[in-house]
């Protein structure tokens, strides 16, 4: 049996009369790269905001390595190691690439674990952007995050994830918005990064993608999980056809 | 036939962004003339009170205490947080500084380094349970509190009351009365300049553009709009400070809505975010409504009026327009 990393036990939160997440629980070992699927507004970035303390959970416990998190604030969440993409980027468009790394990479956490001094951390963020696959010999992390291509600025987020030096990653929606060229360049991006130890949550939209690489599978629907378990065995259940059914995304036979 | 504006930069700025490659004495004066000119201009300045008069000297005065409060304002600005109480930074300096002087007899040159640091400490500590509102609602309670110490101390007469307090001691003469304040600004200006384009200058203005990615990067926003507040509040608070002596006066004027209204009135005429851009737009308004007393009651119409122009016609702030300029060619290409 894998070490536990979070444990996520019974959370719930409502908007006003809205239920977006109710009573979802489940496990996460080291290494394990899951899945979270649902249809729209089935509370997949609540989920994701819950976990990371942006949103503060109306009941149930958030145990990451041991710990209870539950309503910590975000910073402290991932000082402790959480990173997390948002579904809609927002780089700071006047800014060359690597300097949008500059801010985790400034944060106690990293400079703690990597030190690095002013003008050293221009180096490290270039070296993270080559590893999402930025071309340093074309100088694209130099170029002015305004003139990057959505594909890009996605892996922008992606890169300021990993310079946390995560133990676990969210990506909310990676995908979403990238070509189906750009998707297949970072799919074994994170391939690589899930092989080299890191445990990772995808939420994602597209399934033939996130099968591909996906251990295990959750699926939400009205903030309810209604099934957990690997791939194929999911996408079998009734109830999740039911909840798909009439839904534009595609299940693929995997 | 029809024309379209080209914009081209010019042959150094187009090369690299913001690391020159100095290869002549042109280029060297093309850098160094923006900057220098200014600086040399304010430093001269107070030698010549002989020929320009002591009451223009006295005007260069209160537009360096304006200009701090403009800085003030545009380094809360770049984290995100929008002020309407710099009143509260000037009033805090002016009371500490003068109750001091008043209480203990202390000489200003003691008096205005405690005024400043205490000021500042003091409005840090009051905004931190706020500093996680943002845009209008953190503006509100600033545009309140300085109100708010105005009619306290006028209805519990603490700190002389609605008379303040008189007969303070005086700065220790014109030539420090004269530089202080101009050094005061520059090292202000410059500082912060240069703060604002280091990473810690960067995560401030992510803090601005999008505090929930700089929380997402394990960083205590908190911390770092208190910092930032507390070093506004040095350049508020000196300011207040050093007038109190200046006039040798406090009185509840200190927190009054001029101290508020006016440096951010000179930021947004200058040109938000730059710095240069307030320091310049207190350098235009605080001379101009001298000139214009020569209108009488007339005065705030014409006032009013260049305002609105200037704020219509450059919206990005007079600065803004001028650094454009200098960087670049404009001429006119035909289109079909």
């Amino acid at each position: 049996m894998k070490e536990t990393i979070l444990r996520v036990e019974g959370v719930s939160k409502r908007f006003g009369g809205v239920v977006a997440v109710e009573d979802v629980s489940f496990e996460l070992g080291r290494g394990e790269l899951l899945g979270v699927i649902g249809p729209n507004g089935s509370g997949k970035t609540t989920l994701v905001n819950l976990i990371t303390g942006f949103v503060k959970p109306d009941s149930g416990r958030v145990i990451y390595q041991g710990r209870n998190i539950t309503g910590k604030m975000p910073y402290r969440i991932a000082e402790l190691g959480i990173a997390r993409t948002f579904q809609m980027v927002r780089p700071f468009y006047q800014l060359p690439a690597y300097k949008n790394l500059i801010i985790p990479l400034y944060s106690p956490r990293v400079r703690r674990l990597r030190g690095g001094k002013y003008g050293e951390r221009d180096d490290v963020a270039v070296d993270l952007l080559e590893e999402v696959g930025f071309e340093r010999d074309s100088f694209v992390p130099y170029k002015v995050a305004a003139s990057l291509p959505h594909g890009y600025l996605k892996r922008l987020e992606l890169a300021r994830c990993l310079a946390l030096r995560p133990e676990l990653l969210i990506l909310d929606e990676l995908f979403s918005g990238m070509s189906m060229s750009e998707v297949a360049s970072t799919l074994p991006i994170i391939e690589r990064l899930n092989e080299e130890g890191l445990t990772i949550i995808m939420v994602e939209h597209r399934l033939r993608e996130l099968f591909r690489v996906a251990d295990r599978v959750i699926v939400l629907n009205f903030g309810r999980k209604i099934a957990d378990g690997p791939p194929r065995q999911v996408m079998e259940s009734e109830e999740v056809k039911a909840a798909y059914l009439g839904s534009e995304a595609e299940v693929p036979d995997a | 036939m029809r024309y379209r504006k080209e914009r081209l930069d010019r042959g150094i700025k187009a090369r690299c962004e913001d690391i020159f490659a100095l290869s002549s004495w042109r280029e060297i004066l093309y850098l160094l003339l923006p900057r220098a000119v200014p600086v040399l201009g304010l430093l001269v300045f107070p030698l010549l009170k002989g020929i320009v008069g002591l009451y223009w000297e006295k005007v260069l005065v209160i537009t360096c205490a304006i200009g701090l409060l403009a800085l003030s304002w545009d380094l809360m600005a770049s984290v995100g947080l929008v002020s309407l109480g710099q009143a509260l930074f000037f009033g805090a300096g002016a009371y500490i500084a003068g109750a001091l002087n008043q209480a203990f007899g202390l000489s200003p040159l003691i008096t205005i380094p405690i005024g400043t640091l205490g000021g500042a400490l003091f409005c840090t500590l009051l905004l931190f349970p706020v500093l996680r509102l943002r845009g209008v609602y953190f503006a509100i309670i600033t545009l309140i509190l300085p109100l708010l110490f105005a009619r306290v101390i006028e209805t519990t007469k603490i700190l002389g009351g609605t008379e303040g307090m008189s007969g303070l001691s005086p700065l220790p003469g014109i030539w420090f009365e004269l530089y202080v304040p101009v050094v005061a600004l520059l090292m202000a200006l410059f500082g912060f300049r240069r703060l604002i384009n280091e990473d810690y200058g960067l995560v401030l203005q992510g803090i601005r553009d999008n505090d929930r990615a700089v929380m997402s990067g394990a960083i205590n926003i908190y911390k770092f709009k208190a910092q930032a507040v507390f070093m506004a509040g040095v350049a508020g608070a000196f300011s207040g400070a050093f007038m109190t002596h200046y006039y040798q006066f406090v009185g509840i004027p200190a927190f009054a809505m001029d101290y508020s209204i006016l440096p951010l009135t000179c930021a947004v005429l200058g040109g938000v975010g730059s710095f240069a851009g307030p320091t310049l737009g207190a350098f235009i308004l605080v001379p101009l409504s001298e000139v214009l007393r020569a209108f009488g009651t007339l005065r705030v119409v014409f006032y009013s009026a260049i305002l609105i122009i200037c704020v219509v016609g450059l919206p990005e702030g007079i600065f803004h327009y001028i650094q454009r300029k200098y960087h670049q060619f404009e001429r006119l290409v035909e289109v079909e």
